[in-house]
C-alpha cells in the first residue's frame, strides 16, 4: 500500500498556520497585515477539513471548506472596502489610530 | 312608599334630564366659547338656560300633579357588578319637586343679579360657565334616584364652590379659603361615602326606593348597629356640606367668593344639601333613633354657637354666614326631632330670606365701592331705599317677626322641638332673639345713623335691585306656601302641639331681640361699645369665633402638616421612595463603571479575550473528556 503523509501532521501544519495567524492578528497595527492573518487562520482551519476529509472518506469537510472559503471572500471584498474607506477618511493604517467609536 | 301604593294611570315621559341638561349645556357654550363673546350672549345663554331650567320645572309639575306617587326615570344602567347595580336615574317627588322649584327659581334670581355684580368683573364668562356647571350638578344631586348618583352631584357641587370662592385666584385669601373649603368637605364625604359602602354591604343595592324599603322591615335600631352607623356616616357628609358643627369652619372663610355664589351656593342652595339628603334618608333616621338625636343635638348646638360669634362679627357677610350655619342648625333641630316638613320649610324660606340678605349685602358693598366692614357704613337708608327695604323684609323673615315666612317656617320647628324635648326649645328660642339681635345690628349699622365712610353711596341697577325685590316678596310671602303641608303625605306624622303660648314665647323672643339691637346701635349706640367692655373676655372670645380656627390649627392642621412634612416627606418620600429610585441608579453605574474597563475600544485586547475564551472553553472540553 502506497504511503500517505499521516493526518496528525496535516493537523500540526494547520495548527501551526492557525497560531501564526492569531500571533499575526494579536501583535501587528496595520489593518491590512491583521486582516491578511485573519486569512490565514481561516485557511489553516480550511487544511484541517480537507485532511479529514480524506482521512475519514467522506465528502463533508471539502463542502465546509468550500463554504469558508465563499464566506472568505466575501468577507475580503467588504473588509477591503471598510479598510480603503478608512485610509481615505483618515489616511492610516495603524489600527490604534482608528479608535474613535470609544469615546 | 307607604301610603302611594294606589292605582294611578301612568305618566306620559316628562324628559327630567332636560333640567339639568340646560345649564350643563350654559356651562360648555360659555366654558368654550365665552371668551370671545360679548357679554350680552354670555349673560343671555347662562341666565337663559337656568330660566328655561325653570320653565321645564314648572311645565313638569304641572303635568305631574299631584305627585302622590313618585315619578322615575331611568336613562341607562350606570355600574352593574354581579348582583349590584346602580342606574342612572332621576325621580321626582314632593321633596325634589320643592327643592327644583327653590334651585331654579332662586338661582335664576341670583343669575339676573350676577349681570349687574359681575359687570365689571374680569374672568366675566369663566364666573357664569362656573355657575351654569353649579347648577348642573345641584339639580343632579336633588333629581338623583339613588345614593351613587346624588354622590356625583354632591361631589360636582363641591367642586365648584371651590371654584367660586377661588374665583379671585390672585388673591391669596380666596385660594386659601377655596382650599379650606374643599378640605373640610373631604371629611365630610368621607363619611358619606363610607356611608354609601356600608349601604351596598347591607341592603346589596343603592336605589333609595330599594334600600328605604328593605329598612321599613328591620326593627327600630336603639343601639349602635348597622343603620345607626350608616345614621351618623350620613350626618358626617351632611355636617360637612352643611356647615354644621364640627366642619362648620369653612363657611364664613367661603365669604371670599363673589357675593352672588354666597347667596347662591353657600346660603341657598348648596349647604342646604345636608338637609335634604336626611330628610330624604328619613326612613333611615326613623329607625335609627340616636343618629336622629345626634342630628337634633349637633343642629341644636350649631344654631345657639354660630349665633354667639355672629352677633359680634363686624364684616357683613361674616355676620350673614354665621347667621347661615346658626339657620342650618336650625333645619337639623327640624329634621333631628322628627320634623322633616318643617325644616324642608325652613330650608326653602332661608333660601329666599339669606339669599336676600346676601344679595342685599352685595348691592350695599357694590354702592360702597367694596366696603364690608359695617362699621365705615350707615345712614344708607336714603341714598339706598330699594336694598334698605328688601333687606328690611329679609331681616324681618329671618327674625321670624309675626306673618314674615320665616315665622311660620321657624315656628313649626320650634313647635318640633317642643315635643322632643323643652331644652332643645329654650336653646332654640334663645337662639332665636340672638338671631333678630345680629340681624337688626346689622340692618341699623349699615341703613341708620350717619354715614361713617369715604365712599359716594349710589343706588344698584334695576337688573340687581330688580331680583331683592322678588326676593323681598317672597321672604314676606313665603309662609303661604305651605310647604310642609304638601310634604306631609312623604313623611310619618308627627302631631306638632299647636299651643298659642308657644307662639307668644317666639314672638316675644323675636321682638327682644330687634328691641336690644334697636336700644345698642340706633338709640343708644355708646351702649354697644360699654357692653363690649363690660363683657370685654367674652367679647373678645366671640370676636374671635372662639378660637376655633386656631384650636384645630393647633391640633389637627399642625400636626398633620408637620406629621407629614418629617414622616411622609423626609422619610418616606426622600429616603425611602427617592431612596430606591437613586439607588438603582448609582448601582446601575457602579457596575458599568466596572463593565467598561473590559470595553477598552483596542481591537486586539478584544482579539485576546476571544483567544482566552476559546482556549478556557478547549481546556473545559478537555478535562470533561472531549466531546464525546
Amino acid at each position: 500500500m502506497q504511503q500517505t503523509v499521516p493526518l496528525a501532521w496535516y493537523l500540526i501544519l494547520g495548527a501551526v498556520l492557525f497560531v501564526l495567524g492569531v500571533a499575526g492578528f494579536l501583535f501587528r497595527r496595520n489593518i491590512i497585515t491583521m486582516f491578511m492573518s485573519i486569512e490565514l487562520m481561516l485557511n489553516a482551519v480550511n487544511l484541517s477539513f480537507v485532511a479529514f476529509s480524506y482521512h475519514l472518506r467522506r465528502i463533508d469537510g471539502q463542502v465546509l471548506a468550500f463554504f469558508v472559503m465563499v464566506v472568505a471572500a466575501a468577507e475580503a471584498a467588504v473588509g477591503l472596502a471598510i479598510i480603503l474607506t478608512v485610509f481615505k477618511n483618515r489616511a492610516t493604517l495603524q489600527v490604534d489610530d482608528v479608535s474613535s467609536m470609544k469615546d | 312608599m307607604h301610603a302611594h301604593l294606589a292605582v294611578m294611570p301612568p305618566l306620559a315621559a316628562q324628559y327630567l334630564w332636560i333640567i339639568p341638561a340646560l345649564p350643563l349645556a350654559g356651562f360648555l357654550f360659555n366654558g368654550l366659547f365665552g371668551r370671545r363673546l360679548p357679554k350680552a350672549a354670555i349673560d343671555a345663554v347662562a341666565t337663559g338656560a337656568v330660566l328655561l331650567s325653570f320653565a321645564w320645572v314648572v311645565k313638569t309639575l304641572v303635568a305631574t300633579q299631584p305627585l302622590g306617587v313618585p315619578y322615575h326615570e331611568s336613562y341607562f344602567d350606570w355600574i352593574r357588578v354581579g348582583a349590584f347595580h346602580a342606574g342612572f336615574d332621576f325621580s321626582l317627588d314632593r321633596l325634589t319637586a320643592v327643592m327644583l322649584l327653590v334651585v331654579t327659581g332662586v338661582g335664576a334670581l341670583i343669575h339676573i343679579y350676577s349681570v349687574g355684580y359681575m359687570a365689571h368683573e374680569g374672568g366675566y364668562y369663566r364666573f357664569f360657565a362656573f355657575l351654569n356647571l353649579f347648577m348642573f350638578f345641584m339639580l343632579t344631586l336633588v333629581l338623583a334616584a339613588n345614593f351613587l348618583l346624588m354622590f356625583v352631584g354632591w361631589e360636582g357641587v363641591g367642586l365648584c364652590s371651590y371654584l367660586l370662592i377661588g374665583f379671585w385666584f390672585t388673591k391669596k385669601s380666596a385660594t386659601n379659603a377655596a382650599n379650606k373649603a374643599f378640605i373640610v368637605n373631604r371629611i365630610g364625604d368621607f363619611g358619606f361615602s363610607l356611608a354609601i359602602f356600608l349601604t351596598v354591604v347591607t341592603f346589596k343595592s343603592l336605589d333609595f326606593g330599594q334600600v328605604f324599603q328593605a329598612i321599613s322591615r328591620w326593627p327600630v335600631d336603639n343601639g349602635t348597629g348597622t343603620l345607626t352607623i350608616i345614621g351618623l356616616l350620613l350626618l358626617l357628609g351632611a355636617a360637612g356640606k352643611s356647615a354644621q358643627i364640627p366642619l362648620y369652619v369653612w363657611l364664613p372663610d367661603a365669604m371670599e367668593g363673589p357675593t352672588p355664589v354666597s347667596a347662591l351656593i353657600h346660603a341657598a342652595t348648596m349647604v342646604t344639601a345636608g338637609v335634604y339628603m336626611i330628610a330624604r334618608a328619613w326612613p333611615l333616621y326613623m329607625h335609627a333613633p340616636i343618629a336622629m338625636h345626634w342630628v337634633a343635638a349637633i343642629g341644636c348646638g350649631t344654631a345657639i354657637f354660630a349665633a354667639t360669634i355672629g352677633m359680634v362679627q363686624t364684616d357683613i357677610k361674616r355676620v350673614f354666614a354665621y347667621s347661615t350655619v346658626s339657620q342650618l342648625g336650625y333645619m337639623f333641630i327640624g329634621v333631628g326631632t322628627g320634623a322633616f316638613g318643617a325644616g324642608i320649610f325652613h330650608l326653602v324660606t332661608h333660601a329666599f330670606f339669606k339669599a336676600l340678605l346676601f344679595l342685599g349685602s352685595g348691592s350695599v358693598i357694590h354702592a360702597l365701592g367694596g366696603e364690608q366692614d359695617m362699621r365705615k357704613m350707615g345712614g344708607l337708608r336714603s341714598k339706598t331705599p330699594v336694598t334698605f327695604w328688601t333687606m328690611l323684609a329679609a331681616a324681618a323673615a329671618i327674625s321670624a317677626l309675626p306673618f314674615t315666612s320665616g315665622f311660620y317656617s321657624k315656628d313649626e320647628i320650634l313647635a318640633g322641638a317642643y315635643q322632643k324635648s323643652p331644652v332643645l326649645y329654650w336653646i332654640a328660642i334663645v337662639t332665636a332673639a340672638m338671631t333678630a339681635f345680629y340681624v337688626f345690628r346689622a340692618v341699623f349699622l349699615v341703613f341708620f345713623g350717619s354715614y361713617r365712610g369715604e365712599a359716594h353711596p349710589h343706588e344698584s341697577p334695576p337688573v340687581m335691585t330688580l331680583p331683592l325685590i322678588a326676593l323681598g316678596l317672597l321672604s314676606l310671602g313665603g309662609g303661604a306656601f305651605q310647604v310642609s303641608k304638601w310634604l306631609e303625605p312623604m313623611f310619618p306624622r308627627l302631631e306638632l302641639p299647636r299651643n298659642p303660648a308657644l307662639m307668644a314665647i317666639s314672638i316675644t323672643a323675636a321682638c327682644l331681640g330687634v328691641a336690644i339691637a334697636w336700644v345698642m346701635y340706633v338709640w343708644r349706640p355708646s351702649l354697644a361699645d360699654a357692653a363690649a367692655d363690660r363683657l370685654g373676655f367674652l367679647y373678645k372670645a366671640a370676636y374671635n369665633k372662639f378660637f376655633v380656627d386656631e384650636i384645630y390649627d393647633a391640633t389637627v392642621v399642625r400636626p398633620v402638616v408637620g406629621g407629614s412634612r418629617a414622616l411622609l416627606w423626609r422619610w418616606v418620600d426622600q429616603d425611602i421612595v427617592d431612596g430606591a429610585v437613586n439607588g438603582v441608579g448609582r448601582r446601575a453605574r457602579g457596575v458599568g463603571s466596572l463593565l467598561r474597563l473590559a470595553q477598552s475600544g483596542n481591537i486586539r485586547s478584544y482579539a485576546a479575550w476571544v483567544l482566552l475564551g476559546s482556549v478556557c472553553v478547549l481546556i473545559a472540553l478537555g478535562l470533561s473528556g472531549g466531546l464525546r
